[in-house]
């Protein structure tokens, strides 16, 4: 086993921190409580335990691969450093004025979230650039010096710079750095124009300083972090996975820490890409369901749809605009206040409604006994037959149906004039629909048609749902992945080294520069590039291309990819034609006589993933013995049918089973209903299909 | 067929999102800055005998009954037996539409094997529509602009060419214009789409049974909460800046057991400018209010809107009629809320909150070429939409620089700049402009804008409360006024189309809204806060909250070192 890679992937999430270590094509996981206050001991604790179950010692591990809720933690609880921002002139309230709208039209008491640093901290430099990056009023070193005195009363240890129009010309942003560096040794910079290159000042201003906000804490950590795992013996090189889908190096994720937000959910995506290729399909919704949320990403051609801009901590049940924008490269996905513990309600048109409000793991939903009362999601699966009381978590918390049918009727039954099983199916039912709507309102978004999609679920409560998903979506084909408890930590050793640059250039086709656009490109792929080099000094090294379009006078742009052939040769007609196919299969129709123009330009460098290896074809073997049958409700047909149980470990590849049924393991149960048939594939997949031929 | 209380509830969740799903597909190919980035648009769904069923939650609540009457106008005007699959339908008659000739609304029939069985509306803000441009000089709707009766767009899927030519000649920028139109048309389809598939997954021949769950289930919670309302009677009125004259704006509100009236007798006439409000902005913005007050929770349809009646003489401003200028109708209609506030304050006490802004600070600058212009230079009209400060709450503090009642988002400087020749020289929030208060107003703000060289500009002011700022509720004092000048201190109407020299900046100043409850109540910590911040001046602090120049210096001290 000496030759064989040694990697160990490790994602820290708000309960868990999941270890995984992989020794060739052995694969060892556990799982241990998060902690809080030193989050590197965790991932010691799980690295120790894993590496015992696979008999290494740690310093034969070759790599160690990092994702982490930090990053995000310490921007929703506001746990960061003592920052200032410094802006331009006239622009000191960017951050707290937001878009000076209200995200939720009716509640007259609405409060709206708390800007990242209060006023007092934000200061303000005469200067300024126009559109163009045209220098309309210099900026006066003395007057930074003459700021740095306020500064230094301060004592900041971290601090924003974001000027107006610095994405189109960064020099008054650097001459403060350069300014800071002598006047304020040691306090860490953070400047817009090199965390968020990007127009629109709000977003890019606030990306800024959650970077600054965050940087002291994740830097003392990423160092502690590595030293301590040294010092356990594992003193391989650490990388980090970024909210993009790719790792890069500590010091990257030590000048960028908020490219860190949502790497544990990015990890879950990759892990999906990965399955996707592995069996070789193109067009994936990936469908990760917990105890309190559930996310849903596009996973196109194996690689996961990604945006530029996302939004964190949202303080008002997941709505939109209720948190803070963040501006980098990431991956795509669509966050629902939609899991296991989420909790149901009768609302005022005695109308049912689910979460976002959960009940977490204590008390936990009603059948877990530890005092819930109120009807979970959970509680709904466990009345309409979906989980066995008796063998829940490995039969290490029995269910209490009784409870559960109280909790229905109480709550929801004895309102509406249901029965325990009408209400059951009426939460599940609610709770799938709005993942379904999530799911169908992200594709129409991104012009995209459902039905010709696969699913791939994983995440404890997903298996419970994504059938009943799929019937809604009209989608045929469902894989639901073994390890799909601790897949965010699997998907991190699947990632590549990756980086993407940015650039807010504007330029209508009309007046389209070739030799600018060569030049552009060719910086930020030697930018990129760099990045990735300075993580992997050997490996072939990939870019992708893409720019962001519009006709000109429209406020969003779609993303264009472009060809390496089409971004060196800079050729205006091929970009114009494939921007105009793009459009038209995202909105029906091109539009007639508007110039159309280039906003943002990206490069994305990579190095090649490991090939997947492909899932072998099964030849068909009959379903074993059922380990039982129970009565399982079926929410398409709305009625119970008897369905016989397996247990997911005895069922052979190519073994293949007619719904409805219900497939169990140690952390979840899969269903089947009755329009499905389950196969289990060579790798341990178990895919459930639509029994309509059509 | 029957279907169970579960199924129909799963329709209702889908219909809602079809219509999400609509409106944001509008708000991705609009080309009106309005649309795409002040979220200035609407769309919804319709039974077939155009009974609204769900209706996007968009920026604008000047939409909420204007959707909700506007289908069946057009099923009068179109004829039913006409209607065939593949037509759409437009209009942007102020009456029938949304209340002025700068939203086109477009209406489009959905068939599902063969038979009508329901529409699919949407409105949008256009950034021109001919006439003398976006503002408030007109004296008849003729000078508004271009006036589009209720008419086929597209005839069995075929665009009407000479509409599209007429559109055209008529407006200033055609190409976004003619967009636009797409660009609704489109978001229509998309809901259409989503219709036929849920109709098809639920094997229902159409919407019947639907609607008559979501209009039961809607009207029965609205008449509840009305029911547990007090029977009473009271009267608000607010006096506002108007145009030609200040303008009295007043109502009464009645609970009626299963219904309420809210009656703008009182009211002050028409002006002769185009602030005057279609009565039918008029009834969505006093629905707004109410619904705020009394049913937040319960979502825009024909039943649950139904209980709202809203009644004004005619030729009050409150219900212009044709051909009174109606083009600036959202100054007005963003104040009624307050207005209906003065009289909701009477009946229901400690829910609603004191006076603000109201009215966007909106403001459009002309700009052209001077004789000192870089090549290339070209005309063009850039419009903004800002938000001064909020009233105070009954238990909180106003929000500042907040639109309420309108929810639309301001443009990012960074790209109103990349719009036209304008620099934005400030913009950013105005101390001591929200009101002293237990609850303190929420801060207004203050900008000031200019043409970049070479460029001469006009400046068209939408402002109100200039010389009558947010009043202060229960002890709470008033928010500071709008004020408007040149950099040299020229003062400037609060509306109007006025010339801006070249070179001059636009300074101007938004409303802070008004305070609630005796600011000798407010929470010494609050005071302490909002001195450290800037929020209010230590004059302020000193005048307002009686603090002491130690406690300031001590708060000043505190606020410029690490624990601050």
């Amino acid at each position: 086993m000496t030759d064989r890679q040694i990697r160990l992937g490790a994602d820290i999430g708000g309960t868990f921190t999941d270890v995984v270590l992989e020794v060739g094509s052995d694969r060892f996981s556990t799982k241990v409580l998060t902690t809080y206050a030193a989050p590197e001991e965790a991932i010691v604790t799980g690295l120790h335990q894993v590496c015992a179950k696979a008999g290494v010692a740690p310093d034969r591990i070759d790599q160690i691969i990092h994702g982490t809720t930090l990053a995000t933690n310490a921007l929703i609880e506001r746990r960061g450093a003592r920052t200032a921002l410094i802006t331009t002139d006239g622009f000191r309230d960017v951050i707290e004025m937001r878009s000076e709208s209200r995200f939720e039209q009716y509640d007259l008491n609405l409060t709206l979230p708390l800007p990242l640093l209060a006023r007092n901290h934000r200061h303000t430099l005469v200067e300024r650039m126009d559109a163009d990056g045209g220098v309309l009023i210099p900026l006066d070193r003395a007057d930074i010096v003459a700021l740095c005195d306020t500064l230094r009363q301060h004592d900041y240890q971290s601090i924003a710079v974001g000027l107006l129009h610095s994405y189109a010309n960064p020099a008054h942003e650097r001459l403060i750095r350069e300014v800071l560096a002598a006047e304020l040794p040691g306090v860490m910079v953070s400047l817009s124009s090199n965390v968020s290159p990007q127009m629109r000042e709000y977003e890019r201003f606030n990306t800024t300083v959650a970077n600054a906000y965050i940087q002291p804490l994740i830097a003392s950590y990423l160092h502690r972090l590595a030293d301590r795992l040294a010092a356990e013996g594992a003193d391989c090189p650490v990388f980090l996975m970024h909210s993009g889908g790719g790792i890069m190096d500590i010091a990257t994720a030590a000048d960028f820490p908020v490219r860190l937000v949502e790497s544990g959910p990015a990890g879950g995506a990759v892990f999906a890409a990965d399955i996707a290729a592995r069996h070789g399909l193109d067009r994936v919704l990936s469908f990760d369901m917990g105890g309190t949320t559930a996310k849903i990403c596009l996973i196109r051609d194996q690689t996961p749809k990604t945006a530029r801009v996302f939004e964190v901590a949202r303080s008002y049940r997941f709505k939109k605009g209720s948190g803070m924008p963040i501006s980098i490269p990431v991956i795509d996905m669509v966050e629902i206040g939609a899991g296991g513990g989420s909790l149901a309600h009768v609302d005022a048109l005695n109308q049912i409604r689910v979460g976002p409000e959960s009940a977490g793991s204590e008390p936990g939903p009603a059948c877990y006994g530890r005092g819930g009362t109120r009807p979970a999601v959970t509680d709904a699966d466990l009345t309409l037959g979906k989980l066995d009381p008796a063998t829940f978590a490995g039969g290490s918390i029995p269910l209490d149906s009784q409870a559960s049918a109280t909790a229905l009727m109480t709550h929801l039954g004895d309102a509406l004039g249901m029965d325990a099983l009408e209400s059951a199916w009426g939460l599940a039912e609610v709770v799938d629909e709005t993942m379904a709507n999530a799911a169908r309102v992200h594709a129409v978004e991104n012009g995209e048609d459902l039905s010709d999609y696969t699913m791939i679920a994983f995440g404890g409560a997903a298996p419970l749902h994504a059938a009943r998903l799929c019937e809604k979506l009209g989608i045929r084909r469902c894989l639901i992945p073994p390890g799909a408890g601790v897949g965010s930590a699997i998907g991190f050793l699947r990632a590549p080294f990756s980086f993407e640059a940015n650039r807010s250039v504007f330029m209508p086709l009309d007046a389209f520069d070739a030799c600018t656009v060569r030049a552009l490109f060719a910086e930020m792929q030697e930018e990129a590039t760099a990045f990735v080099r300075s993580c992997d000094a050997t490996a072939p090294i990939t870019c992708d291309y893409k720019v962001f379009m519009r006709y000109k006078g429209q406020g969003w742009e779609i993303p264009v990819p472009l060809s390496r052939e089409m971004a060196e040769a800079a050729d205006r007609d091929a970009i114009l034609a494939r921007f105009e196919a793009d459009y038209a299969a995202l909105f029906g129709r091109t539009v007639q006589g508007m110039t159309a123009e280039i906003t943002v330009w990206s490069v994305n460098a990579q190095t090649p993933t490991a090939p997947a290896s492909p899932a072998a074809p099964v030849t068909a073997q009959p379903a074993p013995a059922p380990t039982g049958t129970r009565a399982l409700f079926d929410a398409a047909l709305g009625q119970s049918a008897e369905a016989a149980v397996y247990a997911r470990a005895t069922l052979t590849p190519g073994t293949h089973l007619p719904g409805p049924a219900a497939i169990t393991e140690d952390e979840t149960t899969i269903i089947v209903p009755a329009s499905r048939h389950a196969t289990a594939l060579s790798d341990g997949c178990i895919a459930l299909d639509s029994k309509d031929p059509s | 067929m029957t279907l169970s209380q579960v199924q129909y509830q799963v329709m209702w969740t889908r219909l809602i999102s079809v219509v999400e799903e609509q409106a944001q597909a509008l708000v991705r190919t609009a080309f009106s800055t309005s649309v795409r980035e002040a979220g200035d648009l609407s769309a919804g769904v319709y039974d077939a005998e155009g009974a609204m069923l769900a209706q996007a939650v968009t920026g604008t609540p000047g939409h909420v009954n204007a959707m909700a009457d506007a289908v069946p106008h057009f099923i009068r005007e179109i004829g039913r037996e006409t209607m065939r699959e593949g037509d759409v339908y437009l209009t942007n008659d102020p009456w029938m539409g949304t209340g002025h000739l700068h939203d086109i609304t477009v209406v489009t029939p959905t068939f599902h094997k063969g038979a009508l069985v329901g529409f699919f509306a949407c409105t949008a803000h256009v950034v021109d529509i001919g006439g003398r441009g976006f503002g408030a000089d007109g004296n008849s709707i003729y000078e508004e602009g271009l006036q589009l009766p209720i008419m086929r767009f597209a005839d069995a899927g075929r665009v009407d060419q000479t509409l599209i030519r007429l559109i055209r000649a008529n407006v200033r920028e055609p190409d976004q214009l003619i967009g636009d139109l797409f660009a609704l048309s489109t978001c229509n389809e998309i809901g259409q789409r989503r219709l036929v598939e849920m109709l098809t997954e639920f094997a229902l021949p159409d919407l019947t049974e639907v609607a008559g769950f979501i209009l039961g289930h809607s009207r029965d919670a609205t008449l509840a909460r009305i029911a547990a309302l007090p029977q009473a009677t009271a009267t608000g009125h607010m006096r506002i800046d108007g145009y030609a004259a200040p303008v009295d704006l007043q109502v009464t509100v009645s609970f009626n057991g299963d219904h309420l009236l809210c009656d703008w007798t009182g009211t002050s006439g028409l002006d002769p400018k185009g602030i005057n409000v279609p009565l039918v902005y008029t009834k969505a913005y006093a629905c707004y209010a109410l619904k705020c007050a009394i049913a937040p929770d319960i979502p825009n349809n024909a039943a649950s809107l139904a209980p709202f009646s809203i009644t004004a003489p005619a030729d009050t401003i409150v219900n212009a009629v044709h051909p009174a200028p109606v083009a600036l109708r959202h100054v007005i209609g963003h104040l009624v809320p307050d207005t209906i506030f003065a009289a909701l304050d009477q009946l229901l006490p400690g829910v609603v909150p004191a006076e603000g802004a109201g009215c966007l600070c909106n403001f459009q600058l002309s700009l052209r070429p001077g004789a000192a212009a870089p090549a290339g230079a070209r005309r063009s009209e850039v419009l903004t939409f800002n938000s001064g400060g909020a009233g105070a709450r009954p238990a909180l503090d106003g929000l500042s620089a907040t639109a309420f009642p309108s929810g639309v988002m301001t443009m990012p400087v960074e790209a109103t700049e990349h719009a036209g020749p304008i620099i934005v020289w400030r913009k950013e929030l105005r101390p001591d402009s929200g009101g002293a208060g237990q609850f303190r107003g929420g801060l207004g703000q203050v900008m000031e804008v200019g043409a970049r060289p070479g460029y001469r500009a006009d400046f068209s002011a939408m402002f109100d409360r200039v010389d009558h700022p947010p009043r202060g509720r229960h002890g709470g004092a008033d928010g500071a006024p709008t004020t408007v000048a040149l950099d040299d201190g020229t003062r400037l109407h609060g509306k109007g189309r006025q010339p801006v020299p070249e070179g001059a900046r636009v300074m101007l100043a938004f409303p802070g809204g008004a305070g609630y409850g005796d600011p000798a109540a407010r929470d010494p910590a609050a005071v302490a806060r909002d001195l450290a911040l800037g929020y209010i001046t230590a004059d302020a602090a000193r005048r307002s909250y009686g603090l002491t120049q130690p406690a300031i210096d001590a708060i000043l001290h505190d606020a410029a070192t690490p624990k601050g």
